[in-house]
């Protein structure tokens, strides 16, 4: 135990010595009511690169992670970049009330936070965060998140397992609250960049109707989500 | 090595910035008067907006800035007539004209969802505050807006990003029937106040697919906060 103790002594002191690194511990919580959290991307990373950026068109890898859930193409790019990420902290889905915490190390130039997961029920609505720029001051610091609509694929609301991007439906409902047999809602995207998600729809018709998602169980308000940052 | 490079770089900033602090200082000696009148310099802003909305174009985006004293609008307190026209029909006309408006500026068109605009503004002062208010055409009285935004101590090069959420004029009932709703080729401003006559948070568009029979709106026109986002840009 004093062996750990004087190794963890240590390691502060090293990190102190890294002229912008830190050391971060993060708790995301699910504020919906009704909707699931697909493995949580967050990155640290520098000015000039970005998971997504509200009022552009989607990059293929947002759209994998926005309609699939499939954060890997998203986390290499970044990572490309030069960004520190935590991938999966939660290790799989994260349920409507639940959190998850865990730790981020940043390099000395990532200074702003972004995060994203695919929000489920929904065809391509995600919850994000663009570009947090990371307090320099120790301390804990709280944000709320708003859910986006990545503007890749009409808000059809058909659950039918579609997950690969372009393929029109809805994976699943992880909760098992939705209908079937509905007809679809729409097939249009009116705004095809990203962009504040309108919420799903849904309807009280749980084997027909224009909806497979339940009225009064999948709609949700901003936000979505509360971002817990301590810089330690 | 590369936190020795640092230490140059942070080493050579502090010798920079002690550079500029003399010369400025020598500059407030100066008692050359051109040099005086040069320290009154006119701030220039640009502002962009991007509509967030899926299916809510925006009217002509109106950027004002003002004085402290000065409000478009007050939450929980009745519309003017110049917001109650601006929310029903999308003319910013009485608040470009607007006396207690320092200066103004205007898009040049309706706003699509997904599209931004820029617009630019000036100012001699030294406080000043801006407003933004643009109509989500595709309701009855609902607008998108940010109210007096303290934007004094910008510096030069610095932005400030902000959501502006969408609002409700209270000055029309949220019939969503076409023949109120200028999107759906609907009437604009109509002086009559048969709503609640304050202004509050939107509550958002039901549409006749969840129920309301008059509604000429569906799922598509639905939205959630915020609506837009603001983001302003000393250049000067």
């Amino acid at each position: 135990m004093k062996k750990l103790l004087t190794s963890i002594a240590a390691f502060g002191i090293l990190s102190s010595s890294q002229v912008m690194a830190q050391d971060l511990s993060i708790k995301v919580t699910n504020l919906t009511n009704g909707i699931h959290f697909t493995p949580l991307l967050v990155s640290a990373h520098d000015a000039n690169s970005r998971l997504f950026m509200e009022g552009t068109t989607a990059s293929t890898s947002l759209q994998a992670m926005a309609e699939g859930g499939d954060i890997s193409a998203l986390s290499t790019d970044i990572q490309a970049l030069g960004g520190d990420v935590s991938e999966n902290p939660a290790a799989g889905l994260l349920a409507p009330g639940a959190n998850t915490s865990f730790t981020l190390m940043t390099g000395s130039t990532n200074t702003y936070l972004s995060l994203t997961a695919m929000l489920l029920p929904t065809n391509d609505g995600f919850v994000g965060a663009d570009s947090i720029m990371i307090p320099a001051t120790a301390g804990t610091y709280t944000y709320y998140l708003n859910a986006y609509d990545a503007g890749t694929e009409a808000n059809n609301e058909v659950i039918n397992g579609a997950g690969t991007p372009g393929d029109l439906g809805i994976p699943a409902d992880p909760s098992a609250e939705n209908g079937t047999g509905a007809t679809g809602i729409t097939t249009a995207e009116n705004n095809t960049m990203v962009h504040i998600h309108r919420s799903n729809m849904g309807d009280r018709d749980a084997t027909g109707g224009t909806s497979d998602l339940d009225s009064t169980v999948h709609r949700w308000l901003n936000p979505v989500a509360q971002l817990i940052i301590t810089v330690n | 090595m590369k936190s020795k490079h640092i230490l140059k770089l942070f080493t050579a900033g502090i010798t920079a910035a002690l550079l500029v602090l003399y010369l400025s200082a020598c500059n407030m000696d100066d008692d050359d008067d051109d040099n005086d009148m040069q320290e009154e310099t006119t701030r220039e802003f640009s502002v962009k907006v991007i509509n967030l909305t899926n299916n809510q174009p925006f009217s002509p985006i109106t950027g004002l800035l003002h004085g402290s004293s000065y409000q478009p609008y007050s939450l929980g307190t009745s519309a003017s007539s110049a917001l109650e026209t601006l929310a029903e029909s999308g003319d910013n006309s009485a608040f470009l004209s607007n006396a207690n408006v320092d200066n103004s500026a205007a898009g040049s068109g309706i706003l699509a969802p997904g599209a931004n605009e820029t617009i630019m503004l000036e100012s001699d002062d030294d406080k000043i505050r801006l407003s933004l208010l643009t109509m989500l055409v595709n309701t009855n009285d609902g607008f998108a807006a940010i109210e007096g935004v303290d934007i004094s101590g910008l510096e030069k090069n610095e932005s400030l990003m902000l959501h502006a959420k969408v609002y409700d004029a209270g000055t029309e009932a949220n019939s969503e029937a076409a023949a109120d709703v200028p999107g759906q080729m609907g009437e604009g401003f109509n002086m009559t106040r048969d709503d609640r006559d304050f202004v509050s948070v939107h509550s958002g568009i039901v549409s006749m697919e969840d129920g309301l029979t008059t509604s000429a709106l569906d799922s598509s026109h639905r939205f959630d906060n915020p609506g837009a986002k603001v983001i302003i840009t000393r250049i000067n």
